[in-house]
């Protein structure tokens, strides 16, 4: 049978059951801690970063023990802020951003929204988390080696991040492990996305046709096919940069390089070709962050709305062509590389089409809400933040996609704001409403609606307020990666600063909320029933939390559409995918 | 356990058409179109999916290697391909070969028609044996390199030259690995190999003889 790829007993020791787990369920859970780890670190190195640039000469207390160097007597020195800088982006892109929506729920979801006992390849995906949890240490060690994390953000632009320890802080050993920790990360991500393939296409319950599948099964599907590809060019990418630095190689660094006056042994390299292969991953990695966090969002907001949005087909070709085109615009990370003007505009063409099919996206989820019974909780909230968040951070987006207006704004705030908003707020709203929404399933708690509720609106209102002001810094000039604003035009911003670091604070502590309630709830919350949502897909069908093989000894079989909601003449408000009752299909 | 199918369920009751027709249902499990027991096998899906990710990084390495000939530095220097790679591609070639007649022996001896099991084992060693020597004659054409002072980073073209030969040699040593795994699962009284590990073994095996073809070709065409 071909299922023995997915089939394997229960677990016996508890190295098997939470550490060295084969189960997705267990899994996914380790991503999703993971991903927590990071984004408490990232965030509190974003606290260093904003104290720091509104009061430069102030001490942070304890800083001086993480870098004696960097940050002597507390004070951070404009090189460590840079360092901050590249690891606050590296855990945020990599180890939040793509863990969490996708490799979290992805993991304990997808198997069980298809009806499946589990991945088609467990050990792989065990395997999969351990290489990414190997390329967390790595990285977090380069706070502690001598020099500190590298400064060369986390783009990690050559030949800067290519030459060595001449260049600067951090670019010697602290590169180094940057390099290896990003290679690693694609390894894993490699792992998890042919999994996420393979199970989804060989391993689907019986009567669980493609367009059967719930949108977030697409999103991730489509997702690790995405990620399959970029993955794939990055890995390269990250060998070819190890081996510039430790073998001497040419491939990014050019030739007659004079750095810290001494002339770097390398020829002919091409600083471009890194930027190229980073940004063709770089740029489906956008969609990497956001498409889990889209099918997450359409899964719940059909749920709180009660009917199916307006279209299931559209919305997964949406997702689809979103997919697509993400391989034909990374060039517009690059308009000020210097590239040919006629390229830019090549690269400018596909990434304003692209905001079509988002466009239609987000039509529709606010046109199916027109007219539904909109049930209001913790999860739904953050949905509808979601769309927010993705409009506000996207409509800044077409302004950028345009080469001579990108030209003037590309170093400044503007941009920091746009790509906070679109890709790191949007999908951690994601990641929230769907924390919201499957906790009760995964933990078998129900989390605190009210403690919910008011980690929302503070997040929500907290958020536009440290990023909206970004916009108005950024068109007045305010140029990014600067550690402090000493120059006279700059002055006359630093109120706006001041005002974006103490929103930051707040929004920051407003987490601690979210990080109690989920603490609480996992001992003391209410018990969960089921199905407290009275949804319609698979993971509703069993057991909270579910049990190691999923179904139990039950192989489901799928009657219905994913969102049966509201039909006319069923017995009740919805009908789960596997109820053999026959509802009316509507017309 | 899941069992895949792939089409829509085809349902009986489709609505007749006209005013007042009922509507059309859901089909009741019965009606569900059966699909047999087996779906696809998770390894032949996945073989082809790992292949696709290799296939673009192996595209990643070629745009790196087209971007830098044409660097402005002109430091794009011509070197002499060792003779010896020629005879490995025969190798790797032959390996592909032998494989195949394994694959062939192994179903036909799961399949009980009339291959033994030391047939397979035979032609599946003899690959085995034959990748080993590919591997150890791109060895030796990196110690020709070297004898000739031409080492990693002596210049881009023995830089890409090193890249390749070696990315290329580390998946055939993971194919090796793969195609000792078959061996142990085909060499006990009872065989545990399934039939698609063996498939996806080869697809794996063939494909790497085929990108390697194509490596050859820019090495001989580009360096």
């Amino acid at each position: 049978m071909s299922q023995e790829a997915a089939h394997h007993g229960p677990p016996t020791s508890f190295l098997r059951k939470y550490i060295f787990s084969v189960d997705h369920k267990v899994i996914g859970k380790q991503y999703y801690g993971l991903a927590l780890a990071a984004v408490f670190t990232g965030m509190i190195l974003s606290w260093v970063m904003r104290f720091h640039l509104v009061w430069p000469n102030a001490a942070i207390p304890g800083l001086q023990w993480l870098s004696k160097v960097g940050a002597p007597g507390g004070v951070m020195t404009p090189e460590y802020y840079l360092s901050l800088l590249t690891m606050h982006g590296t855990l945020m892109v990599f180890f939040v951003l793509t863990n969490a929506p996708f490799a979290a729920f992805g993991n304990y979801f997808l198997p069980i929204q298809i009806g499946a006992e589990d991945m088609a390849f467990p050990r792989f995906n065990m395997m999969s988390f351990w290489v990414t949890f190997a390329a967390f240490v790595v990285l977090m060690s380069a706070f502690f080696v001598p020099d500190g994390p590298p400064i060369s953000g986390w783009t990690a632009y050559a030949p800067l991040s290519a030459v060595g320890s001449d260049a600067g802080p951090g670019l010697g050993m602290g590169q180094n492990l940057w390099a290896i920790s990003i290679a690693l990360f694609c390894i894993a991500s490699l792992l998890g996305a042919l999994n996420f393939i393979a199970t989804t296409l060989d391993l689907r319950a019986k009567g669980m046709t493609l367009m059967r599948m719930p949108i977030s099964t697409w999103a991730w599907f489509i997702t690790s096919c995405i990620a399959l590809l970029a993955f794939a060019v990055l890995l390269p990418a990250c060998l070819l940069l190890i081996l510039d630095r430790i073998a001497g190689t040419s491939f990014f660094v050019p030739g007659g390089l004079m750095i810290s006056d001494r002339l770097q042994p390398h020829s002919g390299g091409s600083p471009l070709l890194w930027q190229h292969l980073f940004w063709f991953f770089g740029h489906p990695e956008v969609y990497i962050a956001i498409l889990p966090a889209m099918g997450i969002v359409s899964h719940i907001l059909i749920n709180s709305m009660r009917k199916p949005l307006l279209s299931h087909k559209v919305v997964i070709g949406s997702m689809l062509s979103i997919g697509f085109l993400s391989y034909m615009v990374w060039g517009h990370h690059m308009f000020l590389s210097g590239m040919n003007p006629f390229s830019a505009l090549v690269f400018s063409f596909p990434t304003l089409i692209i905001t079509i099919p988002a466009t239609i996206l987000t039509l529709i989820w606010l046109g199916s809400l027109y007219g539904s019974r909109l049930q209001i909780n913790s999860a739904s909230l953050f949905a509808l933040g979601f769309i927010s968040m993705f409009v506000s951070g996207g409509v800044s987006g077409f302004f950028l996609a345009q080469p001579s207006i990108d030209i003037y704004l590309h170093a400044t705030y503007f941009v920091v704001g746009h790509f906070h908003l679109v890709m790191g707020v949007a999908a951690i709203f994601g990641i929230f409403a769907g924390t919201y929404f499957w906790f009760p399933k995964m933990s078998g708690h129900m989390m605190n609606e009210t403690l919910g509720k008011i980690h929302f609106w503070f997040t929500f209102v907290g958020a536009y307020c440290i990023f909206m002001p970004f916009h108005y810094l950024g068109l007045a000039g305010n140029v990014r990666r600067y550690s402090s604003f000493v120059d006279d035009y700059l002055q006359p911003l630093l109120p706006v600063h001041k005002f974006i670091t103490i929103a930051a604070f707040c929004t920051g502590a407003a987490q601690l909320v979210f990080l109690f309630n989920l603490i609480y709830s996992r001992f003391k919350g209410a018990a969960a029933p089921d199905n407290p949502w009275n949804a319609t897909s698979l993971e509703w069908t069993i057991p909270s939390p579910p049990p190691w093989n999923n179904f139990g000894d039950k192989h489901p079989v799928v009657y219905h559409d994913p969102y049966q909601y509201g039909v006319e003449g069923a017995k009740e408000d919805f009908t789960m995918q596997d109820s053999p009752e026959r509802v009316p299909v509507k017309s | 356990m899941a069992t895949a199918i792939h089409e829509p369920p085809i349902t009986t009751e489709r609505p007749t058409g006209g005013n007042g027709s009922p509507p059309a249902f859901p089909p009741h499990e019965e009606s569900l179109r059966s699909v047999g027991d087996r779906s696809p096998e998770p390894a032949r899906t996945g073989i082809w999916i790992a292949l696709a990710a290799i296939a673009m990084s192996f595209a990643a390495f070629i745009s790196a290697l087209i971007v830098r000939q044409g660097s402005p530095a002109n430091d794009w220097q011509h070197i002499a391909i060792p003779g010896v790679l020629y005879f490995n591609t025969a190798i790797l070639i032959l390996s592909s070969l032998t494989l195949e007649v394994a694959r062939r022996q192994t179903a036909s001896f799961i399949r009980a028609q009339g291959a033994t099991r030391n047939q397979a084992l035979a032609w599946l060693v003899a690959t085995l044996g034959l990748g080993l020597f590919f591997v150890a004659g791109q060895y030796v054409a990196w110690l020709q390199l070297r004898s000739e002072g031409l080492y990693l980073a002596t210049n881009p073209n023995s830089s890409f030259f090193y890249l390749l030969t070696a990315v290329h040699a580390i998946h055939v040593l993971g194919g090796l690995g793969g195609l000792a795994r078959v061996i142990r699962r085909l060499a006990p009284a009872t065989p545990i190999l399934r039939k698609s590990t063996m498939d996806a073994t080869s697809y794996y095996w063939h494909f790497m003889g085929i990108l390697w073809i194509y490596l050859l070709f820019i090495l001989v065409l580009k360096l």
